[in-house]
């Protein structure tokens, strides 16, 4: 099923407090492999199964995810 | 417009003041000797007079962040209290000065410390003009000595606050407050209207958010705002001195007093010329800024200086620093609310005449 | 259909809003402060009120609010910002005016200024973020710390015989006759935030009624006071502090004292 929806993650911004994770009920999300330059992990996306739900956004206390979706 | 004139009590002509002043908000708590002013205020249906806004607070720390609150604004604010409550109001005091905040705060002395009593004092003068609250600022301190100049320094004191965005202090005492004289009222001034660009109004779009701030977190930043505060305050050590004099002219010696016991002494003065001793009364209206530089130049002209206060001898150091021992600088003073009498200042200055003119080579 | 076509603006749903600030937030990874500050940006930009509203700062890991918040805002000393906000509000009755307060800066220092403003039925919005510890200062037991729980001021815990009991400051609050909206919620989960957000969006919209004081509580987390990551601290707070402060209206315009109002939680 193609992707409804997508999300742009700042990931020199994020600070890898992993909150976003459990929100998504698509589990899109995990911690990357690398780290920011602040030397946190960050979230990534791992599968294209986002839905443009917008609660990873909604949680985050940084705001550091844009979220599109297809009308 | 013929200025009228009325008598009024000292607590009462200064509340009407802050309404003809075009004052914004006054924010107060009850304590003798000045629950007069927010009693008049109240009664004085200010709302429709001139739109404003009186509250009594459940606090003087309230009623002072309150103050902060619409000086922050841009707005004329004032509270009152006396000493006890005062210094409740210091912590408030030094972030309005931090902030650069201009308000006005009365200061009715009475006797201190502690609980003390309700009777008069200028037992506040070190915290008025060294500071009572946190870091070095410093406050614009008007001292009257009559209900008319409680009256006139209201407005001056506004005048002088947004001149240099300072809290102001007015430094008067039971005595003034609770006393009835004759007083000729201004007329009525408008309240501002137009904010300055410093306060806070409502962020207009496309332009940055306005910030009323004392923090500074960062060192550079924090000296940065106390060089600009040290420097205001050298300006208006330039600019603002008052003070009065009488019969310095040929003076030998010379009274320094302000507020009700500068009245006292000018009676001493006046005893002391008719037997003889050229006395002289220098009377500083801005406690800060003092009058240094008068002071200095009269040290060039007389044997001794007396300060009158109704304290332990605060301002006497101050006189001290500016004559800087060309000749002695002593104290005298009573305490709890005690009035001293012109004859027994008179008394204290012939005992020390003849300590110091034994001092002086014949 | 390429992926690529999604991320186009017209199908943005969702992004940082303009009333919070550029600048990089100075909060602990996964504090709730951030989130509250975001709702409350939020609220502020969609009932287009920016341009109206004053906001007062408190003493506390919030300090810098006025850095993230994009609204003129004052700072007021420690406890004293329902004071301030008083003193705002008296002068500018026609604006908005808010205070952002943690729970140290509102429920002790402040406590007084805190119910005497709700007690005169000020015309203002209280946010109050309570995650039961100074979090600023390093981790002190705060009025809202739990029996039990662990703080650098009570590190075997706070003991209620010696510390007293937490103190429930928001039902404190709606006894009073001149709060008008009481409530308390969250922002660890997404449907929390946005009830958060419709609350808060609720609470502004009163204040243009002048009906009372509106206060609305956010429990959150302290991952650094707590000694916990983000995730666990959530957790934690769902299974500790929510039973003790649970979620919900307490005081609703019409209906009075509902739910938790009634029998205290």
């Amino acid at each position: 099923m193609a992707a409804k929806g997508d999300i742009i993650i700042d990931i020199e911004r994020c600070k890898g407090c992993q909150v976003c994770l459990d929100a998504c009920p698509k589990d899109v999300l995990e911690m990357s492999r690398k780290v920011n330059a602040k030397g946190y992990q960050y979230t990534v996306k791992v599968n294209s199964d986002c839905t443009g739900c917008a609660n990873c956004a909604v949680v985050c206390p940084d705001a550091v995810i844009s979220v599109y979706r297809v009308k | 417009m013929k200025k009228e004139i009325r008598l009024m009590k000292g607590n009462e002509a200064m509340a009407e003041a802050a309404i003809l002043a075009g004052v914004d908000a006054y924010f107060g708590y009850p304590i003798t000797p000045q629950s007069e002013i927010i009693e008049y205020l109240m009664s004085a249906n200010t709302a429709e007079r001139t739109g404003m806004q009186v509250l009594q607070a459940e606090s003087e720390i309230a009623s002072i962040n309150m103050v902060y609150g619409a000086a922050g604004c841009g707005k004329r604010a004032l509270t009152s209290s006396s000493s006890p409550g005062i210094s409740l109001k210091m912590e408030g005091i030094s972030y309005l000065a931090g902030a650069e905040l201009p308000c006005v705060i009365v200061n009715v002395v009475r006797a201190g410390p502690g609980l003390a009593t309700i009777q008069p004092s200028q037992s506040d003068y070190f915290q008025a003009v060294k500071g009572g609250g946190h870091g070095d600022y410093k406050l614009i301190v008007l001292a009257p000595s009559t209900v008319q100049e409680s009256v006139d320094f209201i407005r001056l004191s506004f005048d002088l606050a947004f001149k240099y965005r300072n809290p102001v202090m007015i430094l008067t005492d039971g005595i003034i407050g609770q006393m009835m004289e004759k007083v000729e009222l201004f007329e009525q001034h408008p309240r501002l209207s137009e904010p300055p660009t410093w306060a806070t109004r409502g962020k207009k779009p496309g332009e940055k958010s306005t910030v009323v701030t004392s923090l500074h977190l960062e060192s550079e930043d924090m000296e940065q705002v106390n060089l600009r505060l040290q420097a205001k305050y050298r300006e208006i050590e330039k600019k603002e001195v008052r003070f009065e004099s009488y019969r310095c002219e040929d003076a030998e010696v010379l009274f320094v007093a302000f507020g009700s016991s500068a009245r006292i002494a000018r009676k001493a003065m006046d005893l002391a010329r008719m037997k003889g001793i050229r006395a002289g009364l220098l009377r500083p209206i801005t406690l800060f800024p003092f009058p240094v530089e008068e002071i200095r130049r009269l040290a060039g002209q007389v044997s001794g200086m007396l300060t009158v206060e109704m304290n332990a001898g605060q301002m006497v150091e101050d006189v001290r620093l500016a004559v800087n021992g060309r000749v002695p600088v002593e104290h005298f003073g009573r305490f709890g609310g005690m009035i001293p009498g012109p004859e027994e200042i008179l008394d204290a200055l012939e005992t020390r005449l003849e300590e110091w003119h034994q001092k002086q080579p014949a | 259909m390429a992926e690529q076509s999604i991320i186009s603006p017209e199908n943005l749903v969702y992004k940082k809003t303009d009333v919070m600030t550029d600048r990089e937030l100075h909060y602990c990874p996964g504090c709730g402060h951030g989130t509250a500050h975001r709702v409350l940006a939020e609220a502020i930009e969609e009932l287009g009120i920016q341009s109206e509203t004053i906001g007062v700062a408190p003493v506390g890991c919030s300090v810098l609010a006025y850095y993230y918040l994009n609204v003129d805002m004052q700072e007021a000393a420690h406890g004293r910002a329902p004071a301030v906000a008083t003193g705002i509000k008296r002068v500018l009755p026609e604006k908005y005016v808010f205070t952002y307060q943690g729970d140290g800066d509102l429920a002790a220092i402040g406590t007084s200024e805190t119910i005497h403003a709700c007690n005169r039925g000020e015309n203002i919005l209280i946010v109050f973020v309570n995650n039961g510890i100074y979090g600023m200062t390093g981790g002190q037991m705060a009025p809202t710390t739990l029996p039990g729980m662990k703080s650098s001021t009570c590190p075997m815990g706070r003991d209620v015989k010696t510390m007293g009991n937490p103190l429930k400051i928001t039902e404190l609050v709606a006894q009073l006759p001149g709060t008008h909206y009481v409530t308390r919620q969250s922002v660890h989960t997404p449907g929390n935030v946005r009830k958060a957000k419709r609350a808060i969006r609720k609470a502004l919209e009163y204040q243009k009624e002048d009906k009372g004081t509106c206060l609305v509580e956010i429990v959150s987390n302290c991952p650094s006071g707590w000694k916990m990551n983000a995730v666990d601290s959530n957790k934690w707070m769902e299974e500790n502090m929510l039973p003790f402060y649970p979620l919900g209206d307490i005081k609703v315009p019409g209906k009075g004292l509902v739910n938790g109002g009634k029998d205290g939680g």
